[in-house]
């Protein structure tokens, strides 16, 4: 099927649900009502005509400089019985993200869901294991934002160098040992926030 | 930060004992282990020697992939794609130069194109070199493995050859490739291919699949059902060992890989269930005789074609206008996707997000570790033939 | 011993100065020495010849750095392992943990006490000796067992369970193939089996009842194999799986325990099945037996043990391992019904008349498939050898 007639399909299916669509481009996708992607997701894999049945790609991205700061998460669908691919999206704020997961559908949405909490902070409602993936369990924030500014210590270790450290670094001045460490040798220096 | 959630006690590292049985225990294999290829760490619970259950975790690679290159600009994204994975530099590459052509719209000449192709699958055997020789030693068969990197050295003599280094090569670029083939390339090529044809696929089949032992160890044992395999994203020789004839190089061809004959080999169960880790293997290795074959044919090609510039069409200044877009290709490991989103100001990408064929394949191992034994477990994961510097990019 | 003493005895003024005792001590102590000696200096050879013969059959050279050849590698492999530290985990049980080495190593050494290097050159001619020399080596269980649990890992402690398991499991068809032997020559005794082979190639137990007792021989190697924890039987320490098995935790001198018991192990196990199956010291001719009035035994015994050794190395770096399961399926269900079968068939043949001494054929092929054998071996050997000069001269070019 063309991207075109799939549009058409989901829209006769769901109507209003979905918002908006662009068929046109390279890259054709529809945007979904959130809470609808789980239903449109099954009715993607499970209708004879569609068999939308592998995930190719489960990303979300940080769009925090529209007029309305939003995140979204695409899904890249691809159908091993038609071959043909189509892209679902959804539009969530970006603060209190909740997206109905896909996990049910799709396997390999289960670990591509961990990812985009991890590094988003998108939660995915329903899903069974919703853990850190690549960060450290203990890892506070989620660096893919775009408002994410690195923290200066991590487990009250200092892991980023300081403006006088850097200072000092240009002129050739000795400025610590080890990865910016500095006196005492590998003390946890304890930091608000962080662990003693 | 924004979102929150409650800290359940699956959020610290593993099990606990009251996850367990009375006859159980749980066995931490990684980060450091000979053979978990790399820095996994599986946890399993264990009766005995079987399995019960099965959990890995990554991450322990993380090198912060798709945040660096929001701040690097389109081409500096290149070398940071050639160390996802660094068995198989070329394909990673290759895939991204394809996505970011794609959105700027350009398309390098067929001698490039068939540069390209001859690197990719030169670099393919190579890959497999390493995943099938560290397969053999993960079953404890030590020798094939030299064999094998003895035959890849030589691939890799001739990509430094070419463009000077052995394993990170920064040499696909966007629009063309980074340097053109040396003098007597061709000639080395063929001895390459020919020395591949003679010595080490006889070698390769006589000495290791053919095994006995060997063939005990792999068939029937960790079996991929076709379905599993699609819903998990399972890609390249994962999948095509389950049955399912699908090759991007076939189905989507891209640089001009319409121009070769070639099969695509699927797994047939000759020693068992189908999907087993026999299967995937073999097709590897099948894989890799047909590379091969693709290989002599694009030399000949390329003797045909014009020499152009190879850097011809390689844009000054990489400055997409808004858009995205999402290009697969056929890397050594599976289908490598490079989601590239552009906002058409900056002349660093909006967000870049790589599916790895390595990372999918991982996320299905719990399924297929369950109920198998210990050493079952190795051969899994070098059957799924992961390598954890995609995984955990 | 009593050579030592009789070159004592050469020394003018000897035997009227020194005393009986101390002189009998003093040679007692020089043969303790040169045994020891020899055999615990023997695994730096095998060790050396392991890694060259690995280099070979890879297409690499091996160790070529340290002196000619990389001959004093493992020599200083030794001593960088004897100088280097032993760890001790906090969490493991420190006096099992020094045990359990030391108890390895006895069990390999201890086999030696009984092989006939001729019929003097022995520790003592036990009246059931192959009985000894089976037991001894289910020593080296009890120490692998207390090394895995004591050094509180659970890598080690599966490497113990298995090694136990696989231990005991391929002992029994080991024994009932043993048992044919007995049954042929008739005692327990090492040195009366090997008289009993006495008499050129075609005497030898292997060629006896043909084909049964190759078939005999093939399960007791296969058996020894799995006891000496080699490839494709390694699973106590299978280095893909468990790390290093019960040795995990191991390093510096105890870990060079475990590795000469190994190789001792290794020995001392070829050498029962050249005294058991191949004549033992018996020379294939004998007129071999002899080289100017002195008998070469030794020579023999050694270097069809050595050549035994070569058949583990060559395995070891050219099969896959086998799972645990299929490791026990071997021994269950393929080894021990054949031993079992061969004793119930060669204990019938023995005790009727016509078939007693043997099949009447047998002294026909012994030597023609020897020839076959060694020819074969020679052929592959030399095509092996001029293919690796071939790769030499290319990568010299």
């Amino acid at each position: 099927m063309t991207p075109a007639e799939i549009c058409t399909k989901l829209q006769e299916k769901f109507g209003a649900d979905v918002v908006s669509a662009l068929v046109e481009a390279a890259s054709p996708y529809v945007v979904v009502k959130t809470e609808r992607i789980a239903e449109v997701a099954a009715f993607c894999k499970a209708d004879p005509a569609l068999v939308l049945d592998n995930l190719l790609c489960l990303s979300a991205v940080d769009f925090h400089k529209e007029k309305e700061p939003r995140m979204e998460v695409v899904y890249h669908l691809f159908s091993y019985t038609h071959f043909h691919r189509f892209a679902l999206k959804v539009h969530v704020p970006r603060e209190g993200a909740r997206v109905p997961t896909v996990e049910a559908t799709w396997g390999a949405a289960n670990w591509h869901e961990r990812e985009a909490w991890d590094l988003f902070g998108i939660v995915f409602d329903g899903h069974p294991d919703l853990r850190r993936i690549l960060l450290p369990d203990d890892w506070e924030g989620h660096p893919l934002r775009k408002d994410w500014t690195d923290p200066d210590f991590y487990r009250g270790m200092r892991v980023k160098p300081t403006e006088q450290m850097a200072d000092k670094a240009m002129k050739g001045e000795e400025f610590g040992t080890g990865p910016f460490q500095h006196d005492p040798f590998n003390a946890h220096v304890p930091v608000s926030g962080g662990e003693a | 930060m924004s979102a929150t959630r409650p800290i359940t006690s699956a959020d610290t590292v593993g099990w606990r004992i009251d996850d367990i049985g009375p006859d159980e225990m749980i066995l931490s294999m990684g980060p450091q282990h000979p053979s978990t290829h790399g820095v996994l760490r599986i946890e399993l619970i264990t009766d005995g020697e079987l399995v019960r259950d099965a959990r890995p975790h990554i991450g322990y690679l993380h090198r912060c992939f798709e945040k660096h290159c929001e701040n690097v600009d389109y081409p500096g994204v290149i070398p940071y794609t050639d160390r996802l994975d660094y068995v198989a530099s070329m394909g990673n590459s290759l895939g991204y130069c394809l996505a970011v052509e794609k959105l700027l719209a350009i398309e390098p000449s067929p001698y490039v194109q068939t540069i390209r192709v001859i690197m990719a699958e030169l670099q393919r055997i190579a890959s497999h070199c390493v995943a099938i020789g560290t397969y053999g030693m993960d079953l404890g068969a030590f020798t094939p493995f030299l064999h094998l990197l003895r035959d890849r050295e030589k691939i890799l003599d001739v990509f430094e050859w070419t463009c000077g280094a052995r394993l990170l090569y920064n040499y696909n670029w966007v629009g063309g490739v980074s340097h053109d083939v040396p003098e007597g390339f061709v000639k080395a090529c063929r001895e390459i291919v020919s020395e591949f044809d003679q010595i080490t696929y006889p070698e390769l089949v006589n000495l290791l699949i053919g095994n006995k032992i060997f063939i005990s160890r792999t068939a029937g044992v960790g079996v991929v059902s076709r379905e599993l395999a699609i819903s998990y994203d399972l890609t390249g020789p994962n999948l095509r060992g389950s049955g399912v004839k699908y090759d991007l190089r076939k189905d989507e061809p891209y640089s001009g890989y319409e121009n070769y004959t070639f099969e695509v080999p699927v797994g047939e169960g000759q020693y068992g269930p189908k999907g087993s880790c026999f299967d995937r293997n073999w097709v590897r290795v099948v894989e890799m005789k047909e590379s091969a074959r693709i290989v002599s044919q694009a030399l000949d090609r390329l003797e045909k074609l014009d020499k152009t510039d190879v850097r011809e069409k390689v844009p000054k200044r990489v400055k997409p206008a808004k858009g995205e877009v999402f290009a697969r290709s056929e890397a050594a490991r599976g289908n490598l996707g490079y989601y590239v989103v552009a906002d058409g100001t900056a002349v660093n990408p909006y967000r870049v997000k790589v599916k790895s064929p390595c990372f999918t394949a991982m996320s299905a191992f719990h399924h297929v570790a369950r109920g198998v034994m210990i050493a079952d477990i190795i051969a899994l994961i070098g059957s799924f033939d992961v390598v954890l510097g995609e995984i955990d990019r | 011993m009593d050579a030592l003493l009789r070159l004592f005895s050469l020394i003018p003024g000897w035997d009227q100065n020194v005393p009986a005792w101390a002189s009998i001590s003093l040679a007692g102590l020089l043969a303790a020495g040169l045994c020891l000696g020899f055999i615990s200096l023997g695994p730096v050879g095998y060790v050396y010849v392991e890694r060259k013969l690995a280099g070979f059959m890879q297409d690499r050279l091996g160790p070529m750095r340290v002196g000619p050849w990389g001959l004093l590698q493992t020599i200083a492999d030794t001593i960088k392992l004897l100088f280097k530290e032993a760890i001790f985990p906090a969490a493991v049980n420190r006096p099992l943990f020094v045990v359990a080495p030391c108890l390895v190593v006895i069990g390999a050494f201890m086999g030696f006490a009984v092989l006939p290097f001729s019929p003097t050159w022995q520790g003592t001619d036990l009246d059931v000796g192959a009985f000894y020399v089976i037991a001894i080596g289910s020593l080296s269980t009890v120490g692998l067992i207390m090394a895995g649990w004591a050094s509180n890992n659970k890598y080690a402690l599966f490497g113990a369970m298995r090694s136990a398991a696989q231990i005991v499991s391929y002992e029994i068809p080991a024994v009932m193939s043993l048992i044919v032997v007995v049954m042929i020559a008739g005692s327990l005794s090492l040195q009366q089996i090997v008289a009993a082979q006495a008499g050129g190639l075609h005497n030898w137990f292997l060629w006896k009842f043909f084909p049964l007792n190759v078939i005999a021989f093939l399960v007791f190697f296969t058996a020894t194999l799995a006891e000496c924890n080699r490839t494709p039987f390694d699973i106590p320490e299978a280095e893909s799986e468990l790390v290093a098995g019960f040795h995990t935790e191991y390093s510096g001198f105890f870990f060079a325990m475990f590795f000469l018991a190994e190789y001792t192990e290794m020995f001392v196990a070829s050498a029962m099945v050249s005294v058991l199956f191949l004549g033992g010291f018996a020379a294939p001719l004998p007129v071999l037996q002899t080289v100017a009035g002195f008998d070469i035994g030794p020579v023999w015994l050694i270097a069809k043990a050595w050549a035994l050794v070569f058949v583990h190395m060559w395995l070891r770096w050219t099969l896959p391992r086998l799972r645990v399961d299929q490791l026990m399926h071997v021994a269950w269900k393929v080894l021990l019904p054949i031993a079992l079968f061969l004793i119930v068939v060669i204990g019938g043949l023995l005790t009727a008349p016509a078939t007693a001494g043997g099949f009447p054929w047998d002294p026909w092929f012994g030597w023609p498939l020897t020839a076959l054998l060694c020819g074969y071996l020679m052929l592959t050997a030399l095509r092996a050898w001029r293919w690796h000069a071939r790769q030499v001269r290319e990568a010299v070019a």
